[in-house]
């Protein structure tokens, strides 16, 4: 049901256009470049630099591949093949899933709710810069040979000073403290935007699933998080300072670490995962040629998943000897949040057994997304059972699992969402040839490399181990693994020439390409930098396919909802999205990536031990924060003080 | 009737899920591994037969949800299909949580009793065996017995055996695939497991909780024997090392006890009395070198002792300033320790 674009033409004159041309527009200069506050730029610079860390973490886990394709391989030094799974986990977790993910968010949450810009666009621009220099602050570790170590969970006490001296550990816990103040940052903007800035009538029963799933998440990372960052402090300092968290022999507890760790860490998996979920539900009802089904139900599991994944984290821990009660009591939980996952999937069933579809890549994706996720479902199940857990835990058949869950259950959606939003984000279509190929060789890599890991798991193979004996029986499996894990490879560098191949040579994309429902498509490919020159009035779950929408942008548009006098955009109630005000949004700005490089300074001092550059850094980081927060000098009249 | 029922379920799990894998499959299983789906104990086969049940339920769901799924694509492409816009809530309920509720208390149900199985022996075992993790071995110890050996744990068929599990330096994890579910070692606690072995063999177990530098060479061997034997193998266990027989032995225990070996290394019967490293009384008759990381034989055992970091880098024993000429007789005694 694509909407007529002619009738969207009809609206603001061109000089309303103008206007907002000109109070939006960001000065095309070296300084701009650092100074930009615009969401659409942020979340491009997410989503490119979430790709180069994945492409890193990608090469190290080809590394590893290399080294178990055969037994007792010597490719790699246990050391390097230690650091290098360490530093896979941790930066497709933390470094690409999750900022990939926000990329897509900080892109689409305010076109989709019909919105200028971001809550707080110069917190966003903040969470950027921060996100990279933590990045940059983790990788640069491992040419100097003191990447982290001790597994993207870092157990005690092998984690602790004693047992892995050095910079290794030091550099996971102050990267991942650095990081996660971008991720919360992200996340409260996620929720003030999706909260306030929607645009008019747009009540919670018209947003759209994938601005829940994202709200949902940031949900979750405001509780999860601060119990990692406490869990990484408390390490940091048992390691730099001897205080004695975790320290058995002197009063600690050992499994403290991992009650913690959990505690974020299982909601971390559907932090990854419930955004990509909103993807889907995004992607798969468009190519149906109709509204998703049960879209109440769909909500209603992304909010039960983000509650109930907070009792789920002991079933990470089933080996470790808890009472037989409490592991009752996880199992039941563990089982039970499958069923929020499985009414999505039959939801989208029934979506696509009530259209008419229409295949194109990113519809290619969502279904390999769909075969894979089942398959991570299964077996997400049977980790639930705890004596079945005993049996596989940390064995090959959990890589698979989790690999079934993450990249089915991410990277899909991931991939799904490059074609789909391509056109929306660069102006230009991609190769539908080349997305084929490429769907095609990662469909069947990804299948490759990973299915035979639950075999070679059951046969007994432990994971985390940088070699193993021929004539165990695992020899074929890993073979097989490797082959997959090249022709994965090969498929995902297909997708990285089909976006630079869009990029160079794509045709000019429409506005709407597929017939899509939901506000991004409502406005130009790429969005202007005020997004829309007239803020739509929403009457329905499907926007774009509503004629309403495009006649409250045509020639009959009130002022109200223009909004040409400086940067504004539009507060909302939070429930009804009923009018309330117009907002002043912020201009460019350099202070949130001077601040950031504060905090890089501050975390590099620590992380060296140079406490007085970290104190100079902290200064810096105050002093760019209080200018930041300072109020503007204002009339009276101007502060809203009634005369 | 077990095993070759599983033999036979698992080539029906190839041909269903693997397809073209079968040839490499038993190609694999010609190697006699640690395959949980091979069990020879207790624990083991109660999980195995768990994880069919699970195997088939997921078949059939799956099976399910891909029939629904090729059905749309090849149905719902055509071009002429009108959309239809209703809202089958009752169908997604159904499917989608009504029929996964009722699976799923089934196995939740299942899993507990599995679990309550799992947790004590069904008879009071008679023999204790106690393990303490090291990075990167296991020092095996008998209840009551004054030796001790290392990474291979002798016990009796037939009956159930105590495993009491303690760490001394980091976590570990106690796996033998086909007798028992894992057991992490904690730090500061002790953990009990148990083995029951139902027929004789030897079963591969290996550290389960990534341990450092040298988690890939943590491996054990648990040897099942006839009661008969275990007793003989115990007595000996306890009682003193074997005395040289040859002259190169004797040679050879000279320059063993007049050399570092004795500050770390423990013979019953002699002056080597160190704690550090895996007691050697029984050396000669072990399974490997280094946990699992080379086999035992002369060869290796010269190379393990001239330098042991390059057989398996970063294990605490340093390399040693052994004379090339009496490395032979040195071998040769620790090979009669049996």
């Amino acid at each position: 049901m694509p909407s007529s674009t002619t009738e969207r033409g009809a609206g603001p004159g061109t000089e309303v256009v103008e206007r907002l041309t000109a109070e939006w527009a960001e000065p095309p200069t070296l300084r701009g470049w650092f100074s930009t506050v615009d969401h659409k730029r942020i979340g491009r610079r997410y989503l490119v630099t979430a790709a180069v860390f994945f492409g890193f973490a990608g090469f190290s886990a080809l590394a590893m591949r290399t080294q178990l394709a055969g037994p007792e391989a010597e490719i790699l030094s246990p050391g390097e093949y230690n650091q290098l799974f360490s530093m896979h986990g941790t930066a497709m977790i933390f470094l690409f899933s999750t900022p990939m993910l926000f990329g897509f968010g900080n892109f689409l949450v305010p076109l989709m709710v019909g919105a200028r810009d971001m809550a707080f666009p110069r917190l966003n621009a903040f969470g950027y810069w921060v996100f990279l220099f933590a990045g940059l602050f983790m990788w640069a570790s491992v040419p100097a040979g003191a990447a982290p170590n001790g597994g993207w969970f870092a157990y005690v006490p092998l984690t602790d000073e004693r047992h892995t001296p050095g910079l290794h550990l030091d550099v996971y816990t102050l990267g991942l403290l650095f990081l996660g103040i971008s991720t919360s940052a992200g996340a409260i903007n996620f929720i003030v935007t999706s909260l306030k800035l929607r645009a008019p009538g747009m009540s919670l029963n018209r947003v759209p699933v994938f601005v829940w799933a994202i709200v949902a998440t940031s949900f979750m990372v405001i509780f999860a998080l601060p119990v990692l960052n406490l869990d990484n402090a408390l390490l940091f300092l048992d390691r730099r300072f001897d205080t004695r968290f975790f320290d058995t022999d002197r009063g600690g507890n050992v499994l403290l670490w991992q009650h913690l760790f959990w505690i974020f860490g299982h909601p971390d998996v559907y932090i990854i995962v419930m955004p990509a979920l909103g993807i889907v539900s995004a992607v798969l009802p468009v190519f149906c040629r109709r509204g998703i089904v049960a879209y109440p139900l769909i909500v209603l599991s992304v909010v039960a998943i983000a509650i109930i994944s907070f009792g789920v984290w002991v079933h990470h821990m089933f080996a470790t000897g808890l009472p037989q009660l409490s592991y009752g009591f996880f199992s039941a939980a563990s089982t039970i949040i499958t069923i929020p996952s499985g009414l999505q999937i039959f939801a989208w069933l029934a979506t696509m057994l009530l259209g008419r579809i229409v295949v194109r890549v990113p519809f290619l994706f969502v279904v390999g997304f769909i075969v894979t996720f089942v398959i991570g479902g299964f077996t997400g199940v049977m980790f639930a059972l705890t004596a079945f857990d005993q049996q596989t835990t940390d064995s090959y058949f959990v890589v698979a699992h989790f690999h079934y869950v993450l990249f089915g259950g991410a990277v899909f959606p991931i991939l799904a969402a490059i074609y789909y939003w391509l056109p929306k984000i660069s102006g230009r279509m991609y190769s539908e040839r080349l997305g084929r190929y490429a769907f095609w060789l990662i469909f069947v890599g990804m299948n490759l490399t990973f299915f035979p890991m639950h075999v070679s798991g059951l046969l007994g193979m432990p994971r985390r181990v940088y070699t193993y004996p021929g004539g165990l029986g695992w020899d074929p499996w890993n073979l097989l693994a490797t082959v997959g894990a090249y022709v994965l490879g090969l498929g995902l560098l297909l997708v990285a020439v089909g976006v630079v191949h869009a990029l160079r040579r794509g045709a000019p994309a429409p506005d709407d390409p597929w017939g899509g429902d939901s506000l991004e498509w409502a406005t130009s490919s790429p969005p202007k930098p005020y997004n829309f020159p007239v803020l739509p009035r929403v009457h329905s779950l499907h926007p774009v396919w509503d004629p309403r929408t495009a006649e409250s942008t045509g020639p009959g548009a009130t002022e109200d909802r223009i909004l040409t006098d400086g940067r504004q955009t539009l507060f909302t109630s939070e429930l009804d999205g009923r009018y309330e005000r117009a907002v002043r949004m912020p201009e460019e700005t350099l202070k949130p990536l001077v601040a950031a490089i504060g905090l890089l300074t501050v975390f590099v001092g620590l992380l060296f031990a140079w406490y007085w550059v970290a104190a100079a850094g902290g200064a810096l980081f105050a002093g760019t924060l209080a200018g930041w927060l300072w109020p503007a000098h204002r009339t009276p009249e101007e502060a809203g003080v009634p005369a | 009737m077990a095993s070759t029922d599983a033999v036979v379920r698992s080539r029906r799990f190839v041909a269903g899920s693997a397809g073209g894998g079968l040839l490499l499959l038993l190609s694999g299983c010609a190697g006699g591994g640690p395959s949980t789906l091979d069990p020879a104990g207790f624990g083991a086969r109660r999980v195995e037969g768990f994880w069919w049940l699970l195997f088939w339920i997921s078949v059939v769901v799956f099976v399910e949800v891909m029939a629904l799924l090729v059905w749309a694509l090849v149905f719902r492409r055509r071009p002429d299909r009108r959309v239809n816009r209703s809202e089958p809530t009752r169908f997604v309920v159904v499917a989608g949580a009504g029929l996964p509720i009722v699976v799923l208390l089934t196995v939740y149900g299942i899993g507990l009793r599995d679990l309550a199985a799992l947790s004590t022996p069904e008879v009071p075992p008679a023999v204790t065996v106690e393990v303490t993790g090291h990075k990167w071995w296991w020092e095996v110890r008998y209840a009551g017995v004054d030796g001790a050996t290392a990474n291979e744990i002798q016990i009796p068929v037939g009956e159930p055996v105590l495993v009491r599990l303690r760490t001394v330096d980091v976590l570990h994890s106690f796996w033998v695939p086909q007798l028992m579910p894992k057991t992490d070692l904690i730090a500061g606690k002790v953990r009990e497991t148990w083995l029951h072995a139902e027929r004789p063999g030897e079963y591969r177990g290996q550290c389960a909780e990534y341990c450092g530098l040298q988690h890939a060479h943590m491996a054990f061997l648990v040897v099942a024997r006839p009661r008969a034997e275990f007793d003989a193998w115990l007595a000996r266990l306890g009682a003193p090392a074997r005395t040289p027989d040859s002259d190169a032995e004797r040679r050879g225990q000279q320059a063993f006890l007049g050399s570092a070996c004795v500050a770390c290394h423990t013979v019953r019967g002699t002056a080597a009395t160190g704690t550090v490293g895996p007691d050697l009384s029984t050396v000669g008759a072990r399974w490997s070198l280094g946990a699992g990381a080379v086999s035992n034989d002369g060869g290796h055992l010269g190379g393990w002792i001239a330098n042991s970091q390059t057989v398996k880098p970063g294990n605490a024993m340093p390399p040693q300033p052994v004379d090339a000429a009496a490395l032979p007789d040195l071998i040769a005694y620790l090979q009669s320790l049996r």
